[in-house]
Formats: C-alpha cells, sequence, structure tokens
C-alpha cells in the first residue's frame, strides 16, 4: 500500500474512533451529570422500587452504566482494529 | 475467640502473604522494576489497578461520609468511577501504544521539552505525595484502633511492610501484591455488608437491600428519609449541597481520577493497546463491585445508628457504644440531664473533636469538657461506621477482625503505588532524562531502591507528625491532578496542533490556579492568613469543585497560546498519528 493510502486508513479509523467516544461519553454525561445531578429532583418522582430515580441514578445507577459503556467501547473498537487490520 | 487474636491470626497470615510475594517477584531490571516486565495479563492488572486506586479513604472513610451526607456523597460515587470511563476511552490505549514508563515521559516526548518535562514531573511529585500522606495516617489508625498499638508504631509497622514489597520488586512486586490485596480487601468490605443487607432487610445483595423493606414493612429509605427529617437533619435522598457545586466536584474528581499518575501508570504494564482497554474495563468492574456497595452499607450504617441511640438511655446501650467511647470516637454530653442520647441536627461539640476529662459521669459515661450549646448531644466520628459496623450489627468476631485486615490491604496497596510513582519521578525522569543520561541500567535501578527508600521515610513521617493541612489536601490532590496533567495529555493526544508553549502555559497557569484557590479558601497559610468563608467561593465552587474551573482555564490557555505559536515539528505530529493507531505497540520501554 502506498503511504497515502495508508493515510487515509489512518484517517478514516480515527473518525470511527472519535464518532464512538462521542456517543460513549455523551451516555456517560447523561446518566451521572444530567440524570444524577440536574434533572434529579424531577426524576425523583419517579420511584424504581424503594428508590427514588434520581438519587438510584446517582448512587447506583451511573455505576453500571459506567461499567457497560467500557465493555461495549472494548467491543466496538475490537472490531474497528479488525476491520482496519490493526489488530496486534 | 476474640476480635484480638482474630485480628492478630488474619493480619499475620496476609502479611506473610506480602512478603512471600515481594521474595518470589524480585525485579532484575529497569523494566520489571518500572512497568512490571510489560506482560501483565489484563485480569492481573484490573485487580491490581483496583487495589491500587482504592485507597484508605475508599474502604474506610467513604460509606461513613455517605451516610452522615446522604445524597451529598453521590459525588465521590460517580466521581471515582465516571474518571475510570475517561481513562479508558481517552487516556490508557494511546498511553499504553506511546510506550514509555511513566506521565512525565509522555509530556517530555509529547513536548519535544524539558521544561514540560520537569512540570510534570513537580505537578506528578505534589499530587502522590499529598495522597500517600494520607494512606500513611490510614495504616496508623487501623494498627490503633484494633490492635491497640500506638498509632506511630503501626505507622512504622506499615512503613516496613511497604517499603520491602516495593524495594525488593518495583512493580512487579506491587503489582503481584495489589492482586492478593484486592482478593483481601473486597472479601472484607462484602462479608459484612452481605451480612448486614440479609440482617436488615432479608436480601443478601447489598445493592437491593438498599432498596428494598426492613421488617417492618416500610422501604428502608423512606423510614431513613422521614427518621432524618423528624430528627431536624436534611432528607437523607436530597442533600444540601448546592446543584452546581455538586456537579462541579463530581468533575473535579472524575477528572482528577483519569489524571492521577499512579492510576495512568498501570496501563503501561500491559502486553497490548487492546490489553490496556480491557484491562480498564475490568478495573472498574472490580471496582464497582465495591463502589455500588458503599452506599447501601451508609444506608445500613445510619438506620442502625439512629435506631440505637437516639432516644434511648444510656444504661442501655450495647457494648460497641462504650468500646467506640473509649477510644474517643464517640462521644456523649447530657445536656439535659435526663440520662437518654438526644441525636439530634447540630454540631455536638464547640470545637472538631472532644476533650475529655479525668471524671466519669452519673452513668458512667465520659465526661467532656468542650460541649456545645446546641441541643445535640451525640458526637459519631465518621471513620467508625465502617470499622464499627460489624460490632453495630452484632456480627462475629472473625469479621470484625477481616475489616481490619481489609483496611490495612486497601491503605498499603495505593500507598506502595504512590511511592514506585515518586521514586519512578525521581530516578527516571530526573536522574535518567536529564541529569545524567549515561546512568547505566544497574545505576538506575539502584536510584529507583534509594529514591523508594527517601519516599517512604518521608511518607512516614507526614503519618507520624500529620501537618494540620494534609488531612484537607488529600481530597485536593485529585483537583490538582485534573488542573495538571489531564488537559496536557488529552491534547497532546487529540490535538495535532497543539505544541509545548501552550500545553507548559496551561498546566503552570492550571496547578497555580489550583493551589492559589485551595491556600486561599481552604487550608490557609500557616501564621500568615486563614482560610477565606465559603461565603466568597467564586460561582460558589467549593475547593474540591474548583479542579474543574482550574482544568478549563488550562484548556483555554493552551489553546490560545498554541495558536499564537508554531506548530509542533514534524517529527512529533508522527508520534501523535503513530499513538492513534493501536497496531505494533511493542514493549514499553523501548524507543519507537
Amino acid at each position: 500500500m502506498s503511504t497515502t493510502e495508508e493515510k487515509n486508513k489512518a484517517k478514516a479509523y480515527w473518525r470511527e474512533n472519535l464518532k464512538y467516544l462521542v456517543i460513549l461519553l455523551s451516555i456517560w454525561f447523561l446518566v451521572s451529570c444530567v440524570f444524577g445531578i440536574f434533572l434529579r429532583e424531577t426524576l425523583n418522582e419517579i420511584r424504581l422500587g424503594g428508590f427514588k430515580l434520581g438519587f438510584w441514578f446517582a448512587q447506583q445507577g451511573s455505576i453500571y452504566v459506567f461499567v457497560i459503556l467500557i465493555f461495549v467501547y472494548v467491543r466496538l473498537m475490537n472490531k474497528l482494529d479488525k476491520k482496519y487490520g490493526y489488530e496486534d | 475467640m476474640s476480635v484480638q487474636v482474630w485480628t492478630w491470626i488474619l493480619v499475620g497470615i496476609t502479611f506473610s502473604l506480602y512478603f512471600g510475594i515481594a521474595i518470589w517477584a524480585r525485579a532484575g531490571s529497569t523494566k520489571e522494576f518500572y512497568v512490571a516486565g510489560g506482560n501483565v495479563s489484563p485480569l492481573a492488572n484490573g485487580m491490581a489497578t483496583g487495589a491500587d486506586w482504592m485507597s484508605a479513604a475508599s474502604f474506610i472513610s467513604m460509606a461513613g461520609i455517605i451516610s452522615f451526607i446522604g445524597y451529598d456523597g453521590s459525588v465521590y460515587l460517580m466521581g471515582w468511577t465516571g474518571g475510570y470511563v475517561l481513562l479508558a476511552l481517552l487516556l490508557a490505549p494511546y498511553l499504553r501504544k506511546f510506550g514509555k514508563f511513566t506521565v512525565p515521559d509522555f509530556i517530555g516526548d509529547r513536548y519535544y521539552s524539558n521544561t514540560a518535562r520537569t512540570v510534570a514531573v513537580i505537578c506528578a511529585l505534589i499530587v502522590s505525595f499529598t495522597y500517600v500522606a494520607g494512606q500513611m495516617r490510614g495504616v496508623g489508625i487501623v494498627f490503633s484502633q484494633f490492635l491497640e498499638v500506638d498509632i506511630n508504631v503501626g505507622v512504622i509497622i506499615g512503613m516496613t511492610v511497604v517499603l520491602v514489597f516495593a524495594f525488593l520488586g518495583g512493580m512487579k512486586g506491587i503489582t503481584y501484591t495489589q492482586v492478593v490485596q484486592y482478593c483481601v480487601l473486597i472479601f472484607a468490605f462484602m462479608v459484612p455488608a452481605i451480612f448486614i443487607s440479609f440482617q436488615m432487610t432479608g436480601n443478601p445483595i447489598p445493592q437491593l437491600g438498599m432498596g428494598a423493606k426492613g421488617a417492618d414493612g416500610v422501604y428502608l429509605l423512606d423510614k431513613l428519609d422521614a427518621m432524618h427529617t423528624e430528627l431536624g437533619f436534611k432528607e437523607y435522598t436530597s442533600g444540601s449541597k448546592s446543584t452546581w457545586d455538586v456537579f462541579a466536584i463530581t468533575m473535579a474528581l472524575m477528572v482528577g481520577t483519569a489524571g492521577l499518575p499512579h492510576v495512568i501508570v498501570r496501563f503501561f504494564t500491559v502486553k497490548k493497546v487492546k490489553d490496556a482497554r480491557k484491562s480498564a474495563g475490568l478495573a472498574l468492574l472490580l471496582i464497582a463491585i465495591l463502589y455500588t456497595a458503599a452506599p447501601a452499607v451508609s444506608v445500613f450504617a445510619r438506620t442502625n445508628l439512629i435506631e440505637t441511640v437516639s432516644n434511648q438511655s444510656y444504661s442501655e446501650l450495647p457494648q460497641w457504644f462504650k468500646t467506640w467511647e473509649n477510644t474517643g470516637l464517640i462521644a456523649w454530653a447530657d445536656k439535659n440531664g435526663d440520662g437518654k442520647i438526644q441525636y439530634v441536627n447540630g454540631e455536638a461539640l464547640a470545637g472538631k473533636k472532644p476533650e475529655f476529662i479525668e471524671e466519669r459521669g452519673a452513668y458512667g459515661q465520659r465526661m467532656i469538657a468542650n460541649a456545645s450549646a446546641e441541643t445535640n448531644e451525640l458526637y459519631v466520628d465518621r471513620d467508625i461506621m465502617v470499622l464499627a459496623n460489624p460490632e453495630i450489627a452484632n456480627l462475629p468476631n472473625w469479621v470484625i477482625a477481616l475489616v481490619a485486615a481489609g483496611g490495612l490491604a486497601a491503605a498499603l496497596s495505593t500507598a506502595a503505588g504512590l511511592l514506585l510513582v515518586i521514586s519512578t519521578s525521581v530516578s527516571h525522569d530526573l536522574i535518567k532524562k536529564q541529569l545524567k543520561p549515561s546512568i547505566s541500567e544497574k545505576g538506575e535501578l539502584l536510584a529507583a531502591r534509594i529514591s523508594i527508600l527517601f519516599a517512604v521515610v518521608i511518607a512516614g513521617l507526614f503519618g507520624i507528625y500529620p501537618p494540620g493541612f494534609v488531612a484537607a489536601v488529600v481530597a485536593l490532590a485529585f483537583g490538582l491532578a485534573a488542573a495538571s496533567f489531564f488537559p496536557a495529555i488529552i491534547m497532546g493526544i487529540f490535538d495535532k496542533r497543539m505544541n509545548k508553549e501552550g500545553a507548559i502555559a496551561g498546566m503552570i497557569i492550571g496547578i497555580v490556579l489550583m493551589l492559589f484557590y485551595m491556600i486561599r479558601y481552604k487550608t490557609g497559610l500557616i501564621g500568615v492568613m486563614d482560610p477565606r468563608p465559603a461565603s466568597e467561593w467564586w460561582f460558589g465552587t467549593s475547593p474540591e469543585g474548583f479542579g474543574t474551573i482550574a482544568m478549563t482555564v488550562n484548556f483555554v490557555v493552551a489553546m490560545v497560546v498554541s495558536r499564537l505559536t508554531p506548530a509542533p515539528p514534524i517529527e512529533v505530529q508522527e508520534i501523535v498519528e503513530d499513538i492513534r493507531i493501536p497496531s505494533g505497540a511493542g514493549e514499553a520501554g523501548e524507543a519507537h
């Protein structure tokens, strides 16, 4: 492969990577800062068993989502590496 | 068997394990010493990262703090776990690909400047020393509470243990000890949590028990909210901080976690970029077990405490109350002379700690000299919520002893990781990279070991003679990391145009601004000025949350300065392009 092709491939890979990051970090911000902090009082009107929903997001839910986010990222990136032939 | 015998047995077993590993995992090369040879498995690295990062504060203090401040405590839960997402997505894979030993290494090479490297080393030393002092104190407290040794003797025992496995094994020794320490601390935290959850709600999973009904058929959280309102406290699930401040503190802790050098360096120890990503995920999963159980423990402990003591006669209280009163962590002043404990909102004491006098009161209670004029009669130290919880819930003696072993594992593992960062900064970033590049590998290894020795002694002195500001500053180590490292690393990866002028200006202004705010509003300058009151905070931001603002300023300054100065050289731009691609990571420490 020529160097320009190599460079374009790297650029395309980077663009897709950035797209994943924007989506995943938006969810990260949504569950913690939006649900757990800014909208907590509104969400507290809703109940999840013994929990008020805003409180649940702040002390439980956001952490569960964080764990899922990282594993989704790992999966997405492994696939992306394969697609571009960057896996080791 | 008594609690004390059990504690000696469990602490003895765990300590012998740590020593055994230290001897087995001796480091022979700088690569083994700095990054454990670079071939730790993702799972082992995840466990080590978990132990590295869950400190004495996470284990002993966090659940206690949350149980006293309720919703406001969410900042620690979200902040310290959310930072991992940033670490996993924005830093770990790229820094692993870059493949050097330390964070200052990255900053120095990426910004083609020894000035940048030196600024980064200084930031790393400030962050690590403020943090490690708290750990040593934590070790001392556990020893003195459970084994009735003098707190200073406890600190010295802790120093010796850390020294042995860090000195011999470097990162290799530390990594494998931390794997064991993770197991010890998570077991020690979860066993009492499961017992208590089952006892109070019939559900053995604390995360679910927290939202379940108690024996009386009322949801635990509702009952707690009602009790709080009745006693004049803020509702448990609402808290009292402003929304902005909760946000600022959470953000500062998130970004600070991602910028802590002793955590970042862990991702240099795995083989491939793929492993670095996976390892960050596993680390968070393993950490989340404790972090989702801790708020449940807070709820159980708070409910238990209020139900056991509120409006009860002192003479009918269970034994644990008197045991902890004897250690000075609980105090009661019978202000209205009815022999019962009035526990309501307000400070029971004038001043922070109770000042006991020799004689006993009418009911055999310890008398205090500094009772306040407010109605509240009870003083409870927050740290005892985790330590005393098993006793409050009447759990068997071995469970109580387990908590001591867990607290020690948490404090020692974090201290070891930090000490390694300190010694690496000195031997690698300062001596090898700047003062004496011709130094042999053997010489560098010796320098690393000597600097660990010095770091342990200094940390121990901080633990034995804690200057007043240390405790206040530990929480701010995150703000410092957020204000200095995080922007420089992120822009080093994501902004190819970022140059040394921008990065250095950003880091210096960020950390100076943070230090200034800390000194002005939190610690004061001893003998010169006292901290200014909260009413003068900028935009109502507490010093703990100010890292968010200092970090933003760092980003803006760096952007502006970099666009007004020349672009970085072509070779550096090529480094950036190279770290964005995962393949061909090579081993840490090799030159690319």
